[in-house]
């Protein structure tokens, strides 16, 4: 739905040129959520007003349904924005209007007449669940509303794709769920294609399909993030995954010592118990846990092995779907 | 030892002069503010960052602002009289003064304006600019109704300027009460003009004051508590 094509911009610096996107490719599927993630500085903010079509490439291309939106002009350009539903960073909302009056600037900006903005106007409120609001003044919004009606705004020209620039960060742990559960919404009730660009984690995994990790203007990690959470030398697994702790002295008492992630009802809840009895070997779970990545529980555990079939119930976990890695800690290294 | 002037008379006197004041300032102020208006818009949508930024023209634009707002009003009083008698046919009376006072403030509203409007968040504007929104739009519902409360205060602040000025309207026979009080008060040395017109004055002042204060708080959505 969008792709995002060999991306660059470059900045005056004090130093020099800054290369804010070095190359940046990016695609979304219709109707899936991808999260951008990266270190501040590492191109996030750029990235987003380039899609936002805010700020204009150096090169590269930017395609919605198959258009290049990057080198548009006039009223073409005005056009393509009602494509791109923008939730923008920070506050955003005109202060002077109401709740409903802000929902409805892209549909006057479309021209879309009175009876039917306000018919349009009133299904965005009902979908971010502020109907009793319509009539209310961003300053008597909460935070979390206020960014609820940015939502809604976003949405009301009904365009394809929905970006968001940070849309929790001024958030409390509460109502960035309730921003969340709006976004989840959009995807789920209007198929929408979002793009969040984010440096809270817990974004991807409340409401992520895919995920994208950015470094230094440039894309270094890309996919599900089903996917890359079972690859452990992933920066997404490393940060989404419950941390396990080194712990050598009581590694050391196993004859194998790994790190196995399940994903899925059915790995976290049965495999391990089954290999255990299948194998006949004695299992510990030294550390890790469990947490969950949309609405599939995902575990990491740091597991003892001990028993003569230890390596058979780690091979048998793997083929059933777990994700095994032993660590260097055991004393595998040496009997291998 | 001289009578003082009976305050029947004054009070006569100070009546027209009043009148011819409020004439001069209440008309100066919509010109200014109807030509001026524009001024800050152009300068702001110019400005570096601006919703069309055009760096030498913003310079070249506020340059010509300040060299206006730098010329003291006394000069552009006399440097004007051809332009005044090429709009009125006459030069002299309060609508005569109008003419300098009104271009005089011209550039005074447009930075005026001009700040205001630099006040509304670049992130508010920009949201604007994403749902698609033309420029003329987003001056007109976005930069121009987000401000207004401020620019009702603008209007104001110019208005109280322009009751200063207009006390040098005297010099192009423009009356008013400044006129009064230098020729009266000041010159024959007549308390009673001097000071009274000094009260009316400073009660225009404050009436300006109260009265925008209060305009500015009616057009302002921000505080309302109940929805």
């Amino acid at each position: 739905m969008i792709t995002v094509e060999n991306l660059t911009k470059t900045f005056p610096g004090s130093t020099g040129q800054v290369r804010a996107l070095d190359g940046v490719n990016l695609d979304v599927a219709a109707g899936t959520v991808l999260g951008v993630v990266g270190p501040s500085g590492a191109g996030k903010s750029t990235l987003a007003r380039c899609v936002a079509l805010l700020e204009r490439p150096d090169s590269g291309s930017i395609r919605v349904d198959g258009t290049d939106l990057v080198s548009l002009d006039g009223t073409a350009l005005r056009a393509a924005r009602r494509q791109i539903g923008v939730v923008p960073q920070g506050d955003s909302l005109l202060r002077q209007r109401t709740a409903a009056g802000n929902v409805a600037l892209p549909l006057e900006a479309a021209g879309v007449a009175g009876p039917q903005r306000r018919n349009r106007v009133a299904e965005l409120l009902d979908l971010v669940g502020l109907t009793d609001k319509a009539g209310s003044y961003p300053d008597q919004l909460s935070g979390g509303q206020r960014q609820r009606i940015a939502v809604a705004r976003a949405l009301a020209a009904s365009p394809s794709v929905l970006l968001a620039d940070e849309p929790t960060s001024a958030l409390d742990p509460d109502t960035t769920g309730s921003v969340l559960t709006v976004l989840d919404r959009a995807r789920a009730e209007l198929g929408v294609t979002v793009l969040v660009v984010t440096h809270d984690m817990g974004v991807v995994r409340k409401i992520c399909d895919d995920v994208a990790v950015l470094e230094d203007g440039r894309v270094v990690e890309h996919g599900k993030v089903l996917d890359l959470v079972s690859d452990a030398a992933s920066r997404t697994a490393a940060s989404l995954l419950p941390a396990v702790d080194q712990n050598p002295a009581a590694e050391g008492s196993f004859d194998r010592v790994a790190d196995i992630v399940l994903i899925g009802f059915a790995a976290v809840g049965a495999l391990l118990p089954e290999a255990t009895s299948r194998f006949g070997v004695e299992l510990n779970l030294l550390g890790g846990g469990l947490t969950r990545l949309g609405e599939t529980p995902v575990a990491r555990f740091r597991v003892g092995l001990k028993g003569e079939r230890a390596d058979s119930a780690l091979e048998w976990i793997s083929e059933a779907g777990g994700s095994v890695r032993r660590t260097l800690a055991g004393p595998q290294g040496v009997a291998a | 030892m001289r009578t003082a002037t009976p305050w029947s008379e004054v009070f006569d006197q100070l009546l027209v002069a009043t009148g011819e004041t409020l004439y001069m300032v209440v008309v100066s102020t919509l010109i200014a503010v109807l030509l001026g208006t524009p001024v800050g818009i152009w300068l702001q949508l110019t400005a570096p960052g601006g919703l069309r930024p055009r760096p030498v023209l913003h310079k070249v634009l506020g340059f010509v602002v300040d060299l206006g707002r730098s010329m003291p009003f006394l000069v552009l009083l006399v440097v004007l009289t051809s332009l005044t008698r090429l709009l009125l046919s006459s030069t002299i009376g309060p609508t005569a003064a109008i003419v300098p006072l009104s271009v005089g403030a011209i550039p005074f509203v447009g930075r005026l304006v001009q700040n205001v409007l630099s006040e509304v968040h670049v992130s508010v504007v920009e949201a604007a600019v994403t749902t698609g929104s033309s420029t003329l739009r987003i001056v007109r519902s976005v930069l121009l109704r987000e401000s207004l409360p401020a620019l009702v205060n603008a209007v104001g602040v110019t208005a109280i300027a322009l009751l200063g000025y207009s006390a040098m309207a005297g010099v192009v026979g423009g009356g008013g009460l400044g006129d009064l009080a230098v020729r009266m008060g000041y010159q024959r040395f007549n308390d009673r003009f001097l000071w009274s017109t000094v009260v009316v004055l400073a009660v225009i002042a404050t009436a300006i004051q109260l009265i925008t204060n209060r305009v500015a708080r009616g057009v302002d959505r921000r505080r309302t508590t109940s929805a």
